[in-house]
């Protein structure tokens, strides 16, 4: 199969950055996109160009160091797929496929199609966890958990971290990968015990750090890799409000003591 | 030849560990804030190392080449992890998961480390679901069990397909904690290309900043480098494309002993190599075993139809399949051994009863079990693993066999530890893969998640207090000396002269290579005359290397080629280490097959009495050849016999 591909292309977070033409001959269909793009960088190689750097590392949609815009979609074309796991064969002989780094003022570009999502390691910081330490530990059968939730909390924790609910969403928001977190510990009796306190520093991180507000267009949902769900959103909200309303209670009662 | 001594405490095994514990030096908390520990890594081992270390109080710095620690390849781990919990009440207890380890490792094992590995099990399990890991669960709200290859006992807990991703979360998230806390300070997109040793201590490492360029000096009081194992040394591998052996290689250039580096494990179903031009190899987890059985045709006749695709694999009936595995071991079936599985699946494909259009794979079929527990309960279990085996084959495994086919995917050798996980360098601690210590020749499937948390969280907290403790007088180590100095220098030359090689050929060229040498001379099964010419074959890609390689972009910015190359030039001098290894060893165990060691019906045979022993290798200045090192292995509790799964 033949392509031309559209690539943006920047030296680094200063340059101001384009998109390049390349034509790539003789691919598979049973190549990855990714070995695609090395056959690209190959040939640049051997013609003494600069290769594409772009952020890729276990290449089984596991990792989500991946990301890209594939002809303005996050992650390609398909439903459920990291760009990882795209292959040639979704795409036509001869197309023209632009190729372009997730587009967020909170994840700036570093090089060509590389961009720094540290801002997500931010917002799990500042609340991400149960406060445990390694001692003094219960049996792990001592806390029960039904089933249901604790496979509703697998499906919120199976988010991957790659960022494309933020890049597909016109507000730059953050919210389905914040409140995927968020779940997966109010899900738990182990996360409720902190969950007030989780939810509130958790959205306050997100607000901080440029994150946009969620008005409701679910495009999250539809391209998140791992199909997370924007249900995950309306938890988040539930819990936030109960925190604060549960906060308010308590300043009264200490102000009244 | 210096025998080496790996200090593991007199006794009853039972009650080793927990009287070595007692005895383990403390520091006090005041003191704990003025010792700095380096942590290499953010996979299982570095993670859980780093957040525990953390939470003791000490001040620790973190490294990882990834952009966040969350993506360490720990994340890939599919299918489990072992504990002695016995919550099955099947007979499982802590003796039984340590004898099958030393067993399922082919009798190449510490007694004593396994032993421990295997006690300190069951809290690794309270203490993810303490962090909230959503094991899976049965419906009266309990964890549930499922068994793995090497094992009769239901003892792995698991997280549907993604075990290894929700347990580096838990670790993740603990770490993350503890950067909040002030306690961590994370360095992300670092490649750590030097070790610092000073008066004879590990007190360092020289990092390239792989987004800026600027060669890096970090000092600490002691370093733990938990950087993974090297099996991208076989270019396909199931690794991650960054994992490498850079960290480690550089330790074992400074003085710390590299053992059993031959000894890596072939897994038995991966999704079979399709052309040239591939990037990496996809694992299908070993649980699948469970329900699939795996066979290949009787009959060369319907080989022949299916390669024509002038048959499908569901025309063939029942009588004319040959499931190999259930008639060669009836006792563990298609739950044998990795090691055992791979070579059997060679051994047909080697005969001629290979399937896929190469030749090169077996079917693992689902049909049996989706029959016997319809096709709702078998999505249940491997729904991700089936969808993402349809995502790159084109093929639905519910309806068609999967086809499967060994390759790489750890490696058993690493850097030689004594009890405390210690290196022959002091204060150089080594941990998860990235050590040698527990599986012998063989690791059995979901130890692996085992042994990283297990020294990350349990072990190394307390051990390295034993150095440590000795340190409390030691100020902050300063980056200015001539040690760093002389480090960072050698970092700089060396980067300088990949830069200025201007050769023609690219980085994956050479590296492709080399992979091939690997996988023919020193994979599945080895032979002295193969090992001989992959020696020569070596020398001629390092000095082609040297001559020839092509780097392009500058050394102060973002180069993916130049942090490719330095890590090729490393797995190249492995690649050499690991063929000598492989020589040395005239015998066969575990994932070390060599076809003049074996039983008349083709099983590895071990030689007890020549090579009871780790092999561990001391680089020698000048380019003379390393040296040997032995540590014997003495089986007190076990008695090693012939490995029977028949």
């Amino acid at each position: 199969m033949n392509f031309t591909l559209k690539i943006w292309r920047q030296k680094n977070g200063a340059d101001k950055g384009g998109l390049v033409t390349y034509e790539v001959k003789g691919i598979s269909p049973d190549s990855s996109f990714f070995e695609m793009l090395d056959m690209l960088n190959q040939q640049l190689i051997s013609q003494g160009v600069d290769p594409v750097a772009f952020d890729h590392d276990c290449r089984e949609g596991i990792c989500g160091t991946c990301s890209l815009y594939i002809n303005g979609r996050p992650h390609g074309p398909l439903k459920g797929v990291t760009t990882c796991q795209l292959h040639m064969r979704s795409f036509q002989d001869g197309e023209n496929i632009f190729i372009e780094p997730w587009r967020c003022g909170a994840f700036p570009v570093l090089k060509d199609l590389i961009v720094d999502r540290s801002a997500f390691d931010k917002i799990i910081q500042s609340g991400g966890y149960v406060t445990v330490n390694s001692g003094g530990i219960p049996d792990a059968n001592a806390i029960p958990v039904p089933k249901h939730d604790s496979d509703a909390s697998f499906d919120a924790a199976a988010c991957i971290g790659c960022g494309a609910c933020v890049a597909s969403c016109p507000n730059a928001s953050a919210m389905l990968f914040v409140s995927a977190k968020v779940s997966h510990f109010a899900l738990l009796p182990q996360g409720r015990v902190e969950g007030e306190r989780r939810v509130q520093n958790m959205v306050a991180t997100m607000d901080s750090l440029g994150f946009g507000n969620c008005s409701n267009t679910y495009a999250c949902e539809a391209e998140c890799p791992k199909e997370i769900s924007v249900a995950n959103i309306a938890r988040m909200n539930r819990e936030f409000l109960a925190a604060k309303v549960f906060a308010e209670k308590e300043k009264t009662i200490s102000f009244s003591m | 030849m210096i025998n080496l001594n790996a200090g593991a405490p007199k006794g009853p095994l039972a009650e080793q560990w927990a009287s070595y514990k007692s005895g383990c030096k403390l520091v006090n908390p005041n003191n704990k804030r003025k010792l700095d520990v380096i942590v290499v890594g953010t996979g299982l081992a570095g993670a859980s190392a780093a957040a525990t270390l953390g939470q003791l109080g000490y001040n620790v710095k973190v490294f990882c080449y990834q952009d966040t620690p969350r993506r360490a390849h720990s994340i890939a781990a599919q299918g489990g992890i072992n504990a002695a919990k016995n919550y099955q009440n099947d007979g499982d207890s802590v003796y039984r998961l340590f004898y099958d380890t030393i067993k399922g490792g082919d009798y190449r094992a510490r007694e004593s480390n396994v032993y421990r590995l295997a006690s300190i099990s069951p809290q690794i399990i309270d203490l993810c679901v303490a962090q909230g890991v959503p094991f899976a669960r049965e419906y009266g709200g309990l964890l549930a069990n499922r068994s793995f290859g090497g094992t009769q006992v239901s003892r792995t807990f698991y997280a549907r397909g993604q075990t290894g991703q929700q347990l580096l979360i838990g670790a993740y998230s603990a770490l993350s904690r503890q950067i909040a806390e002030g306690n961590v300070t994370l360095y992300n997109r670092r490649d750590i290309l030097d070790v610092v040793i000073v008066d004879g201590k590990a007190r360092g490492v020289i990092a390239r900043n792989l987004v800026t360029g600027e060669v890096e000096r970090y000092s600490a009081h002691a370093v733990v480098l938990a950087s993974g194992g090297y099996g991208n040394v076989f270019y396909l591998s199931t690794n991650a494309m960054g994992s490498n052996v850079t960290p480690a290689w550089s330790a074992y250039k400074k003085g710390a002993l590299f053992a059993n580096p031959c000894f890596t494990q072939i897994h038995p179903t991966c999704i079979p190599v399709h052309g040239e031009f591939q990037s990496k190899l996809t694992l299908m987890s070993e649980s699948l075993r469970n329900d699939g059985r795996i066979w290949v045709p009787k009959e060369k006749s319907d080989v022949e139809k299916l390669r024509k695709k002038e048959i499908k694999p569901t025309d063939i009936p029942e009588a004319r399949r040959d499931y190999y595995l259930e008639r060669r071991y009836p006792a563990f079936g298609n739950l044998v051994p990795r090691d055992v599985a791979s070579r059997a699946a060679k051994e047909r494909c080697d005969a001629g009863f290979g399937v896929g259009s190469t030749g090169l794979a077996v079917y693992l079929d689902f049909s049996d079990a989706i029959k016997r527990l319809g096709r709702e309960a078998i999505a249940a279990r491997y729904g991700n693993l089936f969808q993402m085996y349809e995502q790159i084959v084109a093929e639905d495994p519910y309806k068609t066999p999967m086809m499967i086919y060994p390759a790489v995917h750890y490696t058993m050798g690493g850097l030689w530890v004594d009890y405390d996980l210690m290196t022959t360098v002091p204060g150089l601690y080594a941990i998860g893969e990235c050590n040698f210590s527990d599986h012998g020749a063989n690791r059995l499937g979901a130890s692996a998640l085992m042994q990283g948390l297990a020294d990350g969280y349990f072990v190394l907290p307390y051990t390295i207090s034993n150095f440590l403790s000795a340190e409390i007088h030691t100020p902050r180590i300063d980056t200015g000396l001539p040690e760093f100095e002389s480090a960072a220098k050698g970092v700089r030359d060396r980067l300088d002269a990949l830069k200025n090689t201007n050769g023609k050929e690219s980085v994956d060229h050479f590296h492709r290579k080399l992979g091939k040498i690997m996988w023919e001379y020193c994979g599945m099964a080895r032979n002295e005359a193969g090992l001989n010419k992959a020696l020569g074959l070596i020398a001629e890609l390092k000095a082609e290397f040297a001559a020839n390689v092509c780097i392009p972009g500058g050394l102060k910015e973002y180069n993916p080629e130049l942090e490719k190359a330095w890590r090729v030039q490393d797995f190249i001098e492995l690649g050499e280490l690991m063929v000598r290894d492989a020589l040395q060893r005239n015998e066969s165990c575990g994932g070390h097959f060599r076809e003049e060691y074996q039983t008349p019906d083709g099983e590895a045979m071990r030689d007890d009495d020549a090579y009871a022993f780790v092999g561990a290798w001391e680089f020698t200045d000048g380019g003379s050849a390393p040296e040997l090192r032995k540590e014997e292995l003495r089986f007190e509790t076990v008695t090693p016999s012939q490995r029977s799964y028949k």
